[in-house]
């Protein structure tokens, strides 16, 4: 079964049962964070929840591991920059 | 299996478990079936949201591939394991409970409120390490084990061309699934000089039963003809905002070679997860290749009373290990329970001891080699969360007097962000001697595997925990 | 951190100087504190004297161009009262403090989201004190240290005093003699145990503190924020839990949250009340915290003296040893002030804060009386 969501506003189909992270990466995307101090981009890079550089914002809550989250039909992914908290 | 929902309902009501299992992984969900099969009341903890771990982390129902079947091996073990926990009336899984810390006593501490329970059995797996080099930082730069979890859990491909390096035996099934999945897998580079390793990468390939993956993961991986190398490393990751190549070395710095490669599974080994058991107080060995395990007897009984610990958390000896301990410490609460004197079958304390000979073996041949250290440039990334480079680790232990690991964390934040050490920790461990040749400090490798929440927790349920006391 | 201070004031009067630690640079209390450089919290009196007195250190140090490298941050305090009883007694309290020369300024309810956006509705009340400054201290330590130009001797332990004629002339380690015409016992909880080498009784006892670490935030908290309640606990010499959260942000993104007090021995034992305590209690002042990540928490133990006051000065049987220890909860704030009064000491010149209080004989004549 197939989803729709957004990532920066642009709209991408994954299959139901991923997470965001892996719906992201099927659809080419390799980045979805920059950091606090450099504003490098980040993406995957343990996969099992451990490193924390797979944040992203989900529907407005930042600091969701996009590598845990499964992704729903609808949800607004948006790049985080930094600490999420605006 | 009994799914519940409100567990802090459930332990306000005084309803106390006979034991905690913490991790549904196979060692978990062996020690929960048979300690349930044997009269106990189990709830078996699990921060994800489905049964198996790592080793048998599979696709959401209605996710399928062509080639999906072929990620796993011995499938059927797990199915024959999710029947015995799934079908007990004595199991309570309880899915997305993070658990932060366990009170002695014992008192579980998750994200959705205490559970109470006599007995605790950890089996919380490990998670990988993986030491710097310019470039890992880079989108496109994946732990092996983390490529692994994607597919297995998304049948998604971390890249199309991929590179597959680093040390230790999960290489080998990283790079069978990849390639399986249809990825083109450029080369595996084991960091140790192994002999004939191109050949027969592991005593496993000849003696395929013993470990991991089994017979026919063995075939498969014959059939990918995926390039074996040993004695080389990736020294440094190249790109502007992605992966775009790797470069290959010796660990000495010779014999450079460039690869093009959209992806990069880079592990060396891996690393017990017991910060639970390390703020419980419980006694721990440290093994050759520089991690940290859970000392345990031989009923998987750890220092402290009434803990047991299982799978990987006691050492990284692999799914069958993981999967007989599981069986011995179930089989041990239980007997401990009915006061029997018997414990656990000897023939399966037995079948643990061989496995877990052979995990020691496979371990001292895959060491982190030393010259990683030689490859880092000052900019380079010590510290992933904190952006901490080399450079300021430098300063804090050749100028401001930081002669261990806490005091270089204390000086540069490197090891204070999200992860809370468990990628920089055994880096910065390195890191903090003066003296490259100098093996890291045991008490510094025993500070990286260990940090006083093993989760972070909303401020929101620890105030909780205040409020309910009043 | 006191001894660093002591190094770097000690330094600059022309002194040349040693530092030993068994440790790291850092390794004891003051890599496991916080680093509230405070005025607000201390009642008139000798403290406060020494503490208004570190403030003007302090902001020296930043203008030789130190502070950047130890995260000074000049930001002020606010204290806020829940109830009007609170805020009476805070208002009378900070009247005290006002002629003793701190800063204070009554902030009414209203104006308070001006100072603190995002504090809770319905505070009585507070006080606003621009004193009350931050730094980070265990890079305080570290940098002033350096900036010592003291040569420093790291994992080696003090394990005697070379004593002859009365007089010191050194300390014996466990990597030889050091000789030295003067020595400075800046141990913090364990110079109790350096004073007994000379025959003289510190009753250092520690006080044991957990500080909760947030994830990494935008500057949502600008001051350092307490409610008045802290003001009490401070003072109290009560055994049981105390605590009343301290929020304060951090450059590096964390907010922390400190700092319980309890008089627990030396135990390390996590106590999840005490944590819940602080996390309910920052969650009072500031409710977005709710929702926000503890990352992790940390302990220490404050070296702590019977009458809440550090010993300063010369010992009365060893001559050249001089103590400088028992800072209790303010020894960062309370380090440059220190410093200086021992290189004053040890030169024989007369102190910029009145020295008596804190002579470390005070115990030891205590003892002499049945
Ligand atoms: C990323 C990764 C991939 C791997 N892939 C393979 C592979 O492909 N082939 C192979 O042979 N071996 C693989 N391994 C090794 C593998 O871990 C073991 O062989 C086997 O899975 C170990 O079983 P276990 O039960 O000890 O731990 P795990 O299988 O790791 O199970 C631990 C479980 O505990 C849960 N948990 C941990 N901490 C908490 C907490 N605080 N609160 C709640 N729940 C918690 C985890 O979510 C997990 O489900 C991999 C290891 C890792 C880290
Ligand atoms: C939770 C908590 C929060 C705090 N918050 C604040 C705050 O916000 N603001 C503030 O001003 N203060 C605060 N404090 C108090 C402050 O941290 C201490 O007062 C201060 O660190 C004491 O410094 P010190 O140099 O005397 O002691 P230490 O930092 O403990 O230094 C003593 C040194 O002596 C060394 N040593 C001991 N014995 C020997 C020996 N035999 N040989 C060689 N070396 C030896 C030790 O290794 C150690 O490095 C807090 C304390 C805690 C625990
Ligand atoms: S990729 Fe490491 S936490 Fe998600």
């Amino acid at each position: 079964m197939s989803v729709q969501f957004t990532f920066d506003g642009h709209p991408l189909t994954a299959q139901s049962g991923q997470t965001v992270g892996g719906a992201l990466l099927a659809a080419g995307v390799r980045s979805w964070r920059t950091t606090r101090f450099q504003g490098r981009p980040r993406g995957l890079f343990c996969g099992i929840g451990v490193c924390f550089d797979c944040l992203v914002t989900v529907n407005g809550e930042p600091n969701v591991r996009a590598c845990l989250a499964p992704i729903a039909d609808g949800d607004v992914v948006t790049t985080q920059a930094g600490d999420g908290r605006g | 299996m009994t799914a519940v929902a409100d567990t802090v309902a459930e332990s306000a009501a005084g309803n106390r478990y006979d034991v905690a299992v913490i991790g549904a992984g196979p060692a978990g969900m062996a020690a929960a079936a048979a300690a349930a099969e044997n009269g106990l009341h189990v709830a078996l903890i699990e921060g994800g949201r489905q049964l198996g771990g790592q080793y048998f982390r599979h696709p959401a129902p209605g996710l399928n591939e062509p080639w999906a079947s072929q990620l796993h091996h011995g499938w059927s073990r797990f199915e024959t394991l999710a029947t015995r926990v799934e079908t007990s009336s004595r199991i309570d899984v309880l899915f997305e409970h993070q658990v932060w810390a366990v009170e002695a006593g014992f008192n579980i501490l998750t994200d959705r409120g205490p559970i109470a329970a006599a007995h605790v059995v950890l089996a919380t797996g490990s998670y990988e390490r993986v030491v710097p080099f310019p470039g890992w930082d880079l989108p496109g730069v994946f732990t092996a084990g983390g490529a692994q979890a994607l597919l297995k859990g998304n049948l998604v491909l971390p890249g199309r061309r991929v590179v597959v390096a680093g040390t230790g035996p999960l290489l080998l099934p990283v790079a069978a699934s990849l390639s399986v999945a249809g990825a083109k897998v450029l080369g595996l580079f084991e960091a140790n000089h192994i002999r004939g390793y191109a050949k027969h990468p592991l005593p496993l390939l000849k003696n395929p039963a013993k470990l991991l993956e089994g017979a026919d993961f063995a075939r498969q991986f014959l059939r990918a003809r995926v390039p074996l190398r040993s004695g080389l490393m990736v020294v440094e990751a190249q790109g502007t905002d992605a992966l775009e190549a790797v470069i290959v070395a010796r660990p000495d710095g010779t014999h450079r070679r460039r690869i093009a490669c959209d992806a990069l599974a880079v592990g060396y080994g891996l690393a017990p997860q017991i910060d639970l058991a390390l703020t419980l107080g419980c006694e721990h060995k440290l093994l050759t290749d520089g991690t940290v395990a859970l000392r345990v007897d031989t009923n998987q009984r750890t220092s402290l009373p009434g803990c047991y610990a299982v799978g990987e958390t006691a050492g990284i000896a692999g799914v069958e290990s993981a999967l007989v301990e599981g069986e011995i410490a179930g089989l041990a609460v239980a007997a401990g329970v009915a006061k029997s004197r018997n414990g656990s079958p000897a023939a399966l304390r037995r079948r643990r001891d061989r496995l877990r000979a052979f995990a020691d073996v496979l371990r001292a041949r895959h060491p982190v080699p030393p010259a990683w250290r030689d490859h880092l440039a000052p900019d380079t990334l010590v510290c992933r969360c904190e952006e901490v480079p080399a450079r300021a680790v430098a300063e804090a232990v050749e100028d401001l007097g930081a002669t261990d690991a806490r005091t270089v964390k204390l000086l540069t934040r490197a090891g204070m962000g999200w992860c809370q050490g468990r990628v920089c920790g055994y880096a910065v461990a390195c890191l903090a001697r003066r003296d490259p040749t100098e093996p890291p400090n045991p008490a510094d490798l025993l500070a990286a595997a260990k940090r006083p929440l093993a989760r972070p927790v909303p401020l929101g349920v620890l105030a909780e925990q205040d409020r309910r006391n009043k | 951190m006191v001894g660093a201070a002591c190094a770097f004031h000690l330094a600059r009067a022309g002194c040349s100087v040693t530092v030993v630690d068994r440790g790291a640079v850092a390794g004891g209390t003051s890599g496991a504190g916080e680093g509230n450089l405070l005025v607000s919290d201390k009642e008139p009196g000798p403290e406060l004297d020494l503490a208004l007195r570190s403030q003007e250190l302090w902001r020296e140090l930043d203008a030789q161009g130190l502070g950047e490298g130890f995260e000074y941050e000049a930001k002020g305090g606010l204290v806020v009262a829940f109830t009007a009883a609170d805020l009476s007694a805070l208002r009378t309290f900070a009247a005290t403090q006002r002629d003793a020369g701190v800063l204070a300024e009554e902030v009414a309810a209203e104006r308070l989201s001006e100072f603190e956006p995002h504090l809770a509705p319905g505070v009585a009340g507070g006080f606003w004190y621009p004193q009350d400054a931050q730094v980070m201290p265990a890079l305080a330590a570290a940098r002033l240290l350096r900036a010592s130009g003291a040569e420093v001797r790291l994992g080696s332990t003090v394990t005697g005093l070379a004593v002859s004629g009365g007089a010191v002339r050194g300390v014996r380690t466990t990597r030889g003699e050091i000789p030295a015409r003067y020595v400075v016992n800046a141990a913090g909880l364990w110079s109790g145990a350096l004073a007994e080498l000379a025959g003289s009784r510190l009753p250092m006892q520690p006080r044991r503190g957990f500080v909760l670490v947030t994830e990494p935030l935008p500057p949502l908290i600008r001051h350092k924020v307490y409610s008045a309640a802290y003001v009490s606990d401070v003072a109290s010499s009560d055994a049981a839990l105390q605590s009343s959260g301290v929020v304060e942000g951090t450059p590096s993104g964390p907010v922390l949250i400190g700092a319980s007090r309890e008089r627990v021995g030396l135990d390390r034992t996590p106590s999840y009340d005490a944590l819940g305590r602080l996390a309910a209690q920052a969650a009072e002042l500031f409710p977005f915290l709710e929702r926000v990540a503890v990352q992790r928490y940390y302990c220490g133990f404050r070296p702590y003296l019977p009458d809440h006051l550090p010993a300063i000065g010369p010992d009365a049987h060893v001559a050249g040893l001089f103590h400088a220890a028992g800072h209790e909860g303010a020894g960062i704030g309370l380090a440059p002030a220190t410093g200086e009064m021992i290189a004053a000491l040890v030169a024989g010149e007369k102190t910029v804060v009145d020295a008596a209080p804190f002579r470390p004989e005070r115990f030891y004549s205590e003892e002499a009386q049945p």
